[in-house]
């Protein structure tokens, strides 16, 4: 038998994956050998070294643009710059899961198995320490979205996508309180995903049906070539699209969103709004730009659609929500839309602006999610909204922080949020697809009325009977507000340096 | 006379299911009726299904526990097998990645290990 010729393998652009995977099965085994006691300091340091670690392997390998490992995995601008922004908002988001000060045991179940309801179940709630292995299962996932954006072909792309959504799947469901939410969202979530996953693996064989191949360079060289019937090519991108989208919460792909950004532990919601929704533009990003770039006349029609859509009914239906977890969660959605609109400019200035969006985004909504986990009563987070009345009475630098952030999601001028949407109105406009800015200025300005009802509610109603008091956050949380709250405010005051950051990231290696 | 292809795969299609057919047909004329209870029991392993056991129905979690490892190892052995007749020509490097492979694997076997996930009761 002849030698076969082994991938060549550039370990160090690779190496942020290679640390946060060793770093999740270090975690598995100390699961399994720490003393009970020992396990949850012992995890959340390893975790944040492993992710910084894997910061400052990406700030050194900062110039790096290779194809490696056999043109699987890309290392250039945007997934440097991704893979920087998951780690970033995945160390706020490991800060909130982290953090034990507001509920005795942390937000999440001792043990998964215990009957709900149960004696044993009532216990738990009020005596125990939280489980650990949410800390190794975060960094599996983190370190799949780290793989998902770096993805240079559709089979690593469909790997990464399983190893980041299935420890979120088990995430979802590890709520302390209000477990059967908890459960009935893990279990959505993941029949839903492996649903939209198999819509994914499916287009992928219908794409390599088309172009012999799943690299994307080969795809893309077939899609521009090929004289053969495109019949394939078209419905393989449609299912690879609706996996994707399903996975940005866009509509109508983003009925799970509500119901699992509710029923999660708060923390995890953070993760899944910032990290998974940065993971899943990075994908669609490579996707449109790298591998189908040759057919954008014919899906940006489509994809538009979808975009309007998006932002119309994470707009509206956000306007009638009752719950401060599914009104972000609407708003996330709609956010999804504004996201598209970036992609669809299709340009240089698109792509760096929707990474700007990304990393704007994904601060603000964790911290959003961290000023949910303060407001509690002794059953837990009290996420009805009418609860949230009089807040600023009770606790005004919390509600005050809220407010901000509400701003922010609106789109109020000196907050992240006017920044990023004017960035990727402007390249969306630039690229002449003025009808998707028409539709995302109007929805934006029907997503600020949610908002400030909110903020209406918490500075002008007089605190009630069950407004519940604010938690004072234990350390970790507020070292997330306050990066949130303070890259919020950075980025619309003085974006220019991460603007020039997108810029200088924005071009992909084919 | 050349045969397509494909001829062959016909042949197979036709010989499967005259088998199936045939295995059907053929079974109440040869096959003796000896009944007894095992036989009329619905065929399942590990638990009785009927009657219900207690707690309405549910399968206590070790089986799945059980399965779950199984699998884990069952997925080891079919990358072994191809690995261990490729050994001579992917060297070093294979040599390497294999131990990696075991390694992870070992992790989740660790953990179920300590955690009691291998005690019956």
């Amino acid at each position: 038998m002849e030698d076969l010729s082994l991938p060549k393998i550039d370990y160090a652009a690779v190496a942020p994956m290679l640390i946060l995977f060793g770093v999740a099965c270090v975690g598995v085994l100390f699961e399994g050998v720490l003393p009970k006691a020992a396990r949850r300091v012992t995890q959340l340091v390893l975790a944040l070294l492993g992710l910084v670690a894997a910061l400052s392997v990406i700030v050194w390998q900062s110039d790096t643009r290779v194809l490696t490992a056999g043109g699987a995995v890309a290392i250039d601008g945007p997934t440097l710059f991704l893979q920087g922004a998951i780690i970033v908002l995945g160390i706020m988001a490991l800060l909130l899961i982290g953090d034990r000060a507001m509920e005795h045991g942390g937000a999440f179940v001792a043990q998964a198995a215990i009957t709900v309801g149960s004696e044993a179940d009532r216990k738990q709630a009020v005596k125990e320490q939280g489980a650990t292995e949410v800390y190794p299962l975060t960094v599996f996932a983190i370190a799949g979205m780290l793989l998902f954006v770096a993805a240079n072909d559709l089979l690593t792309m469909f790997v990464a996508l399983e190893v980041f959504s299935l420890p979120l799947y088990l995430l979802c469901a590890l709520a302390r309180r209000r477990r059967l939410l908890s459960q009935e969202a893990a279990l959505k979530y993941f029949l839903l995903g492996a649903y939209a996953s198999a819509f994914f693996l499916f287009g992928v064989a219908l794409v390599y049906g088309f172009a012999g191949g799943v690299e994307f360079g080969t795809i893309h060289d077939s899609v521009t070539e090929s004289t053969q019937s495109t019949v394939l090519l078209y419905a393989g991108l449609a299912m690879i699209a609706i996996g994707l989208l399903f996975k940005a919460a866009a509509a109508p792909f983003h009925v799970w969103t509500p119901d699992v950004y509710q029923g999660a532990p708060t923390p995890i919601t953070g993760l899944m709004a910032a990290c998974t929704k940065v993971a899943a533009f990075g994908g669609l990003l490579r996707v449109l730009y790298v591998g189908f770039d040759g057919v954008a006349w014919d899906y940006t029609p489509i994809l538009g659609v979808v975009a309007v859509l998006t932002m119309l009914i994470g707009a509206v239906l956000a306007v009638t929500q009752t719950d401060i977890k599914r009104l972000l969660a609407y708003s996330s959605i709609a956010n999804a839309g504004y996201l598209l609109v970036g992609v669809l400019a299709l340009s240089k200035d698109g792509l760096s602006s929707t990474m700007f969006y990304l990393v704007a985004y994904g601060f603000t909504v964790i911290a959003a999610f961290g000023v949910v986990t303060l407001v509690r009563d002794a059953d837990g987070e009290a996420t009805h909204l009418s609860r949230w009345a009089g807040l600023g009475r009770r606790s005004p630098l919390y509600a005050g922080i809220f407010t901000f952030i509400l701003l922010a999601f609106a789109g109020i001028p000196l907050t992240s949020g006017f920044i990023a949407k004017f960035a990727v109105f402007g390249a969306a406009l630039d690229s002449g697809e003025a009808w998707l800015v028409v539709f995302g200025v109007v929805t934006s300005m029907l997503l600020a009325f949610p908002y400030l009802r909110v903020v209406v509610m918490m500075w002008l109603s007089e605190p009630g009977e069950s407004t519940p008091t604010v938690s004072i956050p234990g350390g970790l949380t507020a070292a997330a507000l306050v990066i949130g709250v303070v890259a919020t405010l950075v980025l619309g005051v003085a974006p220019a340096p991460l603007l020039d950051l997108t810029t200088s990231a924005a071009d992909f290696v084919r | 006379m050349s045969l397509s292809p494909y001829v062959p795969i016909i042949g197979m299609f036709a010989l499967a299911a005259g088998f199936a057919v045939m295995s059907v047909a053929i079974a109440p004329f040869l096959g003796p009726r000896r009944f007894n209870k095992a036989k009329l029991a619905a065929y399942e392993c590990g638990i009785e299904p009927s009657p219900e056991p207690i707690g309405g129905g549910r399968v206590p979690v070790k089986f799945y526990l059980t399965a779950m490892l199984f699998i884990v190892f069952d997925i080891e052995i079919i990358f072994l097998y191809p690995w261990a007749v490729s050994f001579d020509s992917l060297g070093l490097f294979g040599f390497v990645e294999m131990l990696l492979f075991i390694g992870t694997v070992f992790i989740a076997y660790a953990y179920v290990w300590r955690r009691g996930g291998l005690d019956w009761d």
